[in-house]
């Protein structure tokens, strides 16, 4: 009766082995690739890039399309951003690049306290932040005068509040706050406050429909200046991201596209642009 | 009544002896290899947190392995394994279930070298499929090191490399399995 017990016992435990080492102990999980990118369209991504990695970024802007052939559709006439963005740690990025758009450096560092995550210590979304400024280097409209350095500079300030709903849609809203030290109107303000809105909507494993509008709460007039807004579609390609829109505005850095976008989707004076984004790998991460 | 607790004593000592025929590691370590023969790229990972249990008294085998543990050189390149090929989201982990065919010919609590061979069903990206490969299992001290390598293909699993990554992607993958496994006290 016993060694009938004692085999029992045997067959009982021969059922799932990887069962006798207990219960997995539950993990904090990142939510990653919530964009293909780290920017929208224009706008920063809730995304961030690997640590130890640069990403080269090529943006064009074209001219208007209804111009017509003689400017073939805004082909003729390209604006272009050139920058390079790094990774320092997980959530931790910065960059910088060089607009031909007045000729307009800027820098930036984003930081994300909080990630969303899933698993143990689970959080709904990412909230990051970004410091960026940005320094216009074209010539001075009058040198007679005194010019400062000052008036070339320009800062930005944005959170951004974005949470991965499911593989296919991705939502962020990021509230900013643009400062300029010289407005070219008197009636401007020196302090634009915007709310962008942006998302990317997935179709295949490789391609997404993408969309970034900002609303700006003041500083906008009719005539003057219009809310920007792009649409497009995202194509991921081994190691390259191709990012294909059509935008109201030909600035590049977050003071050109949000104060001074000049154009207007009513009147369909939209041109077409793109953005390449390649990542390099610079520092090898260990292995074995 | 000496009687009982005679034979109830050896049922103890048969429970407890039972406990020392199983092995497991949580540190194990799997490799794999997919690069296209003189492509300049390699596609190239190690896991070194496979969960692996071994029976040593009927030769059975089992591992886990979490696909998001595979560490790659280049971070874009762990993304799109993740995101595009093993879609990770919805088959997190890859599992072996089977057993050592020759289990008999093998003496744990002799030290030395064991061919082996190994018979079993891996679960991968939502697939099984029939394994059967050959190793070799080391006895060394009390320790028992499990090592095994195998090919699959990726089509077999529904992992699918695009043609344009054709001639940098291989279509099948060289597995290496190598555990160090210690003795599971029951507690």
């Amino acid at each position: 009766m016993f060694l009938s017990f004692v085999f029992i016992s045997n067959h009982l435990l021969a059922q799932d082995l990887l069962s006798l080492l207990g219960e997995e102990k539950p993990q904090k999980e990142l939510v990653t690739n919530a964009f293909k990118s780290t920017r929208v369209i224009n706008a920063h991504s809730m995304e961030f890039l690997s640590p130890g990695t640069m990403d080269f970024r090529i943006l064009h802007r074209f001219g208007q399309m209804n111009q017509g052939y003689s400017n073939f559709f805004g082909l003729d006439q390209a604006s272009m951003r050139m920058g390079f963005d790094f990774g320092i740690a997980k959530s931790i990025m910065f960059g910088f690049g060089r607009s031909t758009y007045k000729k307009e450096l800027d820098a930036y560092l984003k930081f994300a306290p909080i990630r969303q995550a899933t698993g143990y210590h689970s959080f709904p979304f990412t909230v990051a932040t970004v410091a960026g400024v940005t320094m216009n280097t074209s010539p001075w409209a009058d040198p007679t005068i005194k010019n400062y350095t000052s008036s070339r500079m320009a800062y930005y300030f944005q959170a951004i509040i974005g949470r991965k709903f499911s593989e296919a849609v991705t939502l962020q809203l990021s509230p900013t706050m643009i400062h300029t030290n010289l407005v070219p109107i008197q009636t401007q303000p020196n302090d634009v406050y915007a709310v962008g809105f942006g998302g990317r909507i997935k179709f295949t494993k490789r391609m997404a429909f993408t969309w970034d509008y900002s609303y700006l709460v003041n500083g906008r007039y009719d005539s003057l200046n219009y809310n920007p807004l792009s649409i497009g579609i995202d194509i991921e390609t081994g190691g390259h991201v191709f990012q294909l829109h059509f935008s109201n505005s030909t600035g590049m850095n977050e003071r050109a596209f949000v104060t001074e976008t000049t154009n207007n989707w009513g009147k369909a004076e939209i041109r077409f642009g793109f953005n390449l984004s390649r990542v390099f790998q610079i520092k090898k991460n260990k292995m074995l | 009544m000496k009687k009982i607790i005679f034979l109830f004593s050896i049922v103890l000592i048969v429970a407890n002896t039972n406990a020392q025929d199983k092995y497991f590691t949580k540190t194990g370590k799997i490799s794999f290899d997919a690069t296209v023969p003189k492509s300049p790229e390699n596609i190239v990972a190690v896991n070194k947190a496979t969960t692996m249990v071994l029976d040593t008294k009927t030769g059975e085998m089992q591992f886990v392995v979490q696909m998001k543990g595979f560490e790659f050189e280049r971070a874009l390149m762990q993304e799109h394994f993740n995101e595009n090929y093993v879609e990770t989201t919805k088959f997190p982990k890859a599992e072996f279930k089977g057993g050592i065919q020759n289990n008999e010919k093998i003496v744990y609590t002799k030290d030395g070298s064991y061919a082996t061979h190994v018979k079993g069903k891996l679960t991968m990206h939502g697939v099984t499929n029939d394994v059967e490969t050959d190793g070799k299992i080391t006895v060394s001290g009390g320790k028992i090191s499990t090592s095994a390598s195998f090919s699959a293909l990726f089509a077999d699993y529904n992992i699918i490399i695009p043609s344009v990554v054709g001639d940098k992607v291989a279509k099948s993958v060289k597995i290496n399995v190598e555990c160090a496994l210690e003795a599971l006290k029951k507690n």
